[in-house]
């Protein structure tokens, strides 16, 4: 069950939109498909996000705003954002000595916003500061 | 308008070569036959116009010369390059790329790093029992996905390849054929299932051990729920497993990206030989980009290492979690990169793009993506498998040839990376003199 506040854990993969767009990813198709994060509806009501409503999702190595979807077949508690550069944003570099990542299985935060989802050559921008 | 029979997608580890294509005005007009990712990579997005090297924080356009000039200089002046990507072009460009490399000293590592990076590890440590694709569609009556959606990564597969394509000893398709899906979610491959096991995040080496145990006979040490997945389930999938006369285990980022990877597939690996002590099984990574296992060959036959090969001292050194590109990154030890045919801007975690922003980054590339923000020059490509011909390698290790089906002003990935090589040699020979 999602809190607020409380640890959830994050996951990032592919979608038939972003495979779509992966030469593509200027695109306003990429940002609707890829600046999201996927829950379940008992957690969406819990957290008190409508469809399409902003989140931000914290880790200790990053925080973004996404818009939140409802997906059917998400365990509680898990939360999924598609592979790209909002999912990365929360990534860390730490590989364990195995030079991957780790994309999946994030303890993250989420929690409800009135902020806005940076574009991608924003959220870029972010990494120039 | 001309009509392109048997034409080979660049897209995902698939390289279906089943693809109809309608060619007018030296354009893509209609494509037949390939999934939807395929379908829109085929029909085109828009490319990065020309050359270009950044100046006081902008992109100036300029010409492939002065670009290629630029790369070179850069990387002849580097003490610690990375030349990363290689896996959505052809072997005949990542064979360059290689002579570049060790031309420079440079680390040269390839997308499996953030992909099946995991997964060459485990082959390297225990083997791989596997076959090819075309197996798999003429045998398979057991076809398993883990941590894999086909549906949404590699959507033909399924159709082409496994679960419902019909083979030599598989007439009737998926009539007579099993599907189990393991995944976190249920996603649109698990609808599909005979079975579904639904996974904890993060469980995947306990939920191998309790099937390696099941399959040598050892019911009693597995407890009643592992990993998420009731006892009686996985007996089901055991049962299954030993009633099958050709099974296949394809497993995807679902286990290489999550904690223990290549220990994951270790496990995977060993689950397969367990099941051999009743019938054939075979195991088989979705390979994601449609030349990374051929970038993989061909670092192989000319460095011995498959990726995250380090060349500055002179001979290859392979010590991945040390030389990977996020490693590097991570420790800001780099000091230039270049990227091609791959796009590290969206795909590498945060903490990584902040040190290449910092640092001279060369993008090579036929389309403006997160990466084309903070390189310092650009230089635009042909699309390999629609503008230019070459080798790749499908995810089973089958070599497959790219088709060309329309004229580009563009230059191919090759000869953009021979133009640089002979740069940077003649560079160092001015420095020599």
């Amino acid at each position: 069950m999602i809190k607020m506040g409380a640890k959830v854990n994050l996951i990032s993969g592919r979608t038939i939109v972003q495979g779509q767009n992966l030469d593509n990813k200027l695109s306003e198709e990429y940002f609707n498909e890829v600046a999201t994060c996927e829950l379940n509806k008992a957690d969406m009501e819990r957290l008190g996000v409508a469809a399409d409503g902003h989140v931000k999702v914290k880790t200790s190595f990053g925080e973004v705003v996404v818009k939140a979807k409802e997906k059917g077949g998400t365990p509680e508690g898990v939360v999924f954002i598609p592979m790209g550069p909002w999912a990365n944003a929360l990534v860390s570099g730490n590989t364990h000595g195995a030079g991957m990542p780790q994309y999946k299985g994030i303890d993250a935060e989420i929690e409800p916003t009135e902020e806005e989802v940076l574009r991608i050559k924003d959220l870029m921008k972010t990494y120039m500061e | 308008m001309v009509e392109i029979t048997d034409v080979v997608c660049s897209l995902c580890g698939c390289v279906c070569d089943d693809i109809v294509v309608e060619v007018e005005d030296n354009k893509v007009t209609k494509v037949k036959g390939a999934c939807a990712v395929g379908k829109s990579k085929l029909m085109g997005h828009g490319r990065i116009e020309s050359p270009a090297i950044r100046e006081n924080g902008e992109l100036r356009d300029c010409s492939y010369d002065e670009a290629i000039k630029e790369a070179a200089e850069i990387l002849a002046a580097a003490r610690r390059p990375l030349l990363y990507g290689w896996s959505s072009t052809v072997c005949e460009a990542d064979k360059v790329g290689i002579e570049l490399a060790e031309e420079i000293g440079a680390v040269i590592d390839n997308t499996a790093s953030v992909c099946h990076g995991p997964s060459v590890l485990a082959i390297q440590d225990v083997g791989l029992p596997s076959c090819t694709l075309g197996e798999v569609k003429n045998r398979a009556d057991l076809v398993i996905y883990w941590g894999a959606n086909p549906a949404a990564a590699h959507a033909n597969h399924m159709k082409r390849y496994s679960y419902i394509s019909k083979g030599y000893w598989t007439e009737e398709g998926k009539k007579n054929k099993k599907l189990i899906v393991v995944d976190v979610r249920k996603t649109a491959t698990a609808k599909m299932a005979d079975v579904f096991l639904q996974i904890e995040q993060g469980k995947d080496y306990l939920v191998f051990s309790a099937l390696r145990a099941l399959l040598y006979g050892y019911e009693d040490v597995v407890p009643e729920v592992v990993g998420g997945i009731p006892k009686k389930d996985l007996l089901e999938t055991v049962k299954m497993m030993k009633e099958a006369k050709f099974g296949i285990i394809f497993f995807g980022m679902g286990v290489t990206h999550t904690r223990g990877r290549h220990n994951n597939i270790v496990n995977a690996i060993q689950t397969t030989r367990a099941a051999h002590t009743h019938t054939k099984f075979n195991i088989m990574p979705m390979r994601g980009h449609y030349n990374v296992a051929g970038i993989n060959q061909v670092c192989t036959w000319e460095t011995g290492y498959p990726f995250a090969v380090d060349l500055s001292r002179g001979y290859a050194w392979y010590n991945p979690g040390e030389q990977s590109a996020t490693d590097l990154l991570i420790r800001r030890e780099c000091d230039a990169a270049l990227f091609i045919a791959s796009d590290p801007g969206a795909h590498f975690p945060g903490e990584s793009i902040r040190h290449l922003a910092k640092i001279p980054v060369i993008q090579i590339d036929p389309f403006p993506n997160p990466t084309t923000e903070f390189a310092n020059v650009v230089i635009p490509t042909a699309i390999s498998g629609i503008e230019a011909e070459g080798n790749v390698y499908r995810m089973d290790n089958i070599p497959i040839r790219l088709r060309k089906l329309v004229d580009t002003e563009y230059m191919a990935d090759e000869e953009i990376l021979e133009r640089i090589l002979e740069e940077v040699r003649a560079i160092k020979e001015k420095e020599g003199e």
